[in-house]
């Protein structure tokens, strides 16, 4: 993808936001439904008590310090970690009751993107994005594979790397790669953990760009944990800050900025 | 703040078993469902099996060398010379080969199978592929286990058909033998009872040593030190559960064939 620094997607966002309200408002499907989730490993109580709607289209940012449990919740999302209690809905199922099957169906609509990127170090990148289409959707037609792969490394900008390793990338392209594998099944859900961190801030915005331009064009529902405040403010529709289990403010970008809250207000000192 | 629980250690011990139990079930489960990884099991075939032949190929001439030189001075006072390439050949193919190869195959293949997946486990690679709905035990475990399973028992016959070599060279170093007699020897001194025993053990090693690998590996905690003991871990389990299986296919094999 080529990104040019006069007018990004996000920034074309900020233009948007002030004349209108979020695209999730125009449709109510809600695809993610949490409420009351409790997770502990052994005495340590990681999810108190969290609540969570995320409509179809829409981009919720999660905030919170380390170690407050947001990873845990997406992990919980995808059925990699079990909740103690709640109740956890994705597109109306309970994750909860799901048998193998059914919980590899749901894998099929949701998107993860791993902090490191994840992509499997022994392969190349062509070979990572393959990975999917021949494993997952079960597709034979070489001719259909390679046009795929390349379709969605131009969408990242990263079609010069198609054979290279992972290890020859760096920290940004790994990212623009594991994104890139991720969206090449066209998942409904976008699950985010950390997407920017560790990356320089030109290369941070490149991401939150991404993100937001694979929001618009793909209508993926997402859910974005992140530390980066830059990021929240140009992807998110709607932000959540979790602090010792629990959601404790929500409301959309400007509204938590300006709360009078000490707690809230920590994670805005930088933002002008 | 909450009291640390200590847990016992025989109760962590039981929880291991459980766990191996587990993953071997896990294991077959994913062996007879469909989408066998054909591709990736050809490659670890031609990983564990192809590039190990140089170090089985070196190790096996040595002892198949050393054997002999240790051997001679023994029978030659017993004036038991004409009896050496008898003596290499039934003991390097019933016990000697497979288990230094074995061996060998623990410390360079069960360490390499633990530490790649528990650095996989560490990069959240693991976690991706199962996320992304693939199966990572049907495309790493199986893969892994069966070409150990496979390749294990291939290389023993290739170390002994080298160490055999070795002896050959070894004892022209002294004495004069031509290759013909001495291969007549050889060959004439094993039966079905020394060849099929030490080959179905070497079938054994090789799961062992591949599923030692795969668990240790996939069962690693998350931090980067893990890793070098997910590897550390795999050899020496791998290189004890060599022994075990070695002494109970001793008694298993006495029972049938040397009554």
């Amino acid at each position: 993808m080529h990104i040019e620094r006069e007018e990004t997607v996000s920034d074309a966002k900020e233009k948007e936001d002030k004349t209108a309200k979020h695209p999730a408002s125009k449709n109510e499907e809600i695809v993610i439904d949490i409420k009351g989730l409790k997770k502990s490993f052994g005495e340590k109580t990681v999810l108190k008590n969290i609540s969570l709607q995320l409509k179809r289209g829409e981009n919720i940012v999660v905030l919170g310090r380390s170690g407050t449990g947001k990873s845990v919740t997406i992990q919980c999302i995808v059925g990699l970690l079990k909740p103690d209690g709640g109740s956890l809905k994705v597109f109306g199922q309970e994750v909860a009751d799901m048998d193998e099957k059914e919980l590899k169906e749901l894998r099929l609509r949701i998107g993860f993107l791993f902090q490191s990127g994840a992509l499997y170090d022994s392969m190349t990148v062509r070979e990572n994005m393959e990975f999917p289409l021949t494993r997952i959707l079960k597709l034979t037609d070489q001719a259909d594979i390679d046009r795929r792969v390349e379709e969605v490394l131009t969408n990242v900008g990263l079609l010069e790397a198609i054979d290279k390793m992972p290890a020859d990338l760096s920290g940004g392209m790994r990212k623009r790669a594991g994104l890139a594998r991720t969206l090449i099944v066209n998942p409904e859900i976008m699950l985010y953990d950390e997407p920017t961190t560790g990356l320089d801030p030109i290369t941070s915005r490149e991401i939150s760009d991404l993100i937001l331009s694979i929001q618009k064009k793909n209508k993926t529902s997402s859910l974005i944990i992140t530390h980066d405040m830059e990021c929240a403010r140009i992807v998110s529709d709607r932000v959540m800050i979790m602090d010792n289990g629990e959601y404790i403010a929500q409301g959309t970008f400007n509204e938590l900025h300006k709360l009078n809250n000490k707690a809230v207000s920590a994670y805005f000192t930088d933002i002008s | 703040m909450a009291e640390e629980i200590v847990i016992p250690g025989w109760k962590r011990w039981l929880e291991g078993i459980g766990d191996q139990v587990g993953f071997f079930v896990n294991f077959f489960k994913n062996v007879f469902t469909g989408g066998f990884e054909w591709s990736e099991f050809v490659r670890q075939c031609y990983e564990i099996g192809y590039r190990s032949i140089t170090l089985v190929g070196i190790t096996a001439f040595i002892m198949g060398v050393v054997l002999i030189l240790q051997l001679r001075p023994t029978l030659v006072a017993f004036g038991a010379a004409n009896m050496l390439p008898r003596t290499l050949s039934v003991s390097f193919i019933r016990e000697i080969g497979p288990v230094i190869i074995a061996v060998i195959c623990a410390g360079k293949i069960s360490s390499s199978i633990g530490a790649e997946l528990g650095s996989m486990k560490v990069t959240e690679q693991l976690d991706a592929m199962e996320v992304s709905g693939a199966n990572p035990v049907q495309y790493l475990v199986v893969t892994r286990i069966l070409a150990t399973t496979i390749m294990v028992p291939i290389l023993s016959i290739v170390g002994d058909a080298i160490g055999l070599a070795g002896g050959f060279l070894a004892l022209n170093i002294r004495d004069s033998m031509s290759f013909a007699l001495y291969f007549n020897k050889v060959v004439g001194a094993i039966d079905f009872a020394d060849f099929l025993p030490a080959l179905v053990k070497t079938i054994f090693f090789g799961f062992a040593i591949g599923f030692v690998g795969c668990y240790k590996g996939f069962t690693s905690n998350r931090g980067t030190a893990s890793v070098g003991v997910a590897a550390n871990s795999a050899v020496v389990t791998a290189s004890l559960w060599i022994f075990v299986i070695d002494a109970i296919a001793v008694q298993i094999t006495s029972l049938l064939f040397y009554k």
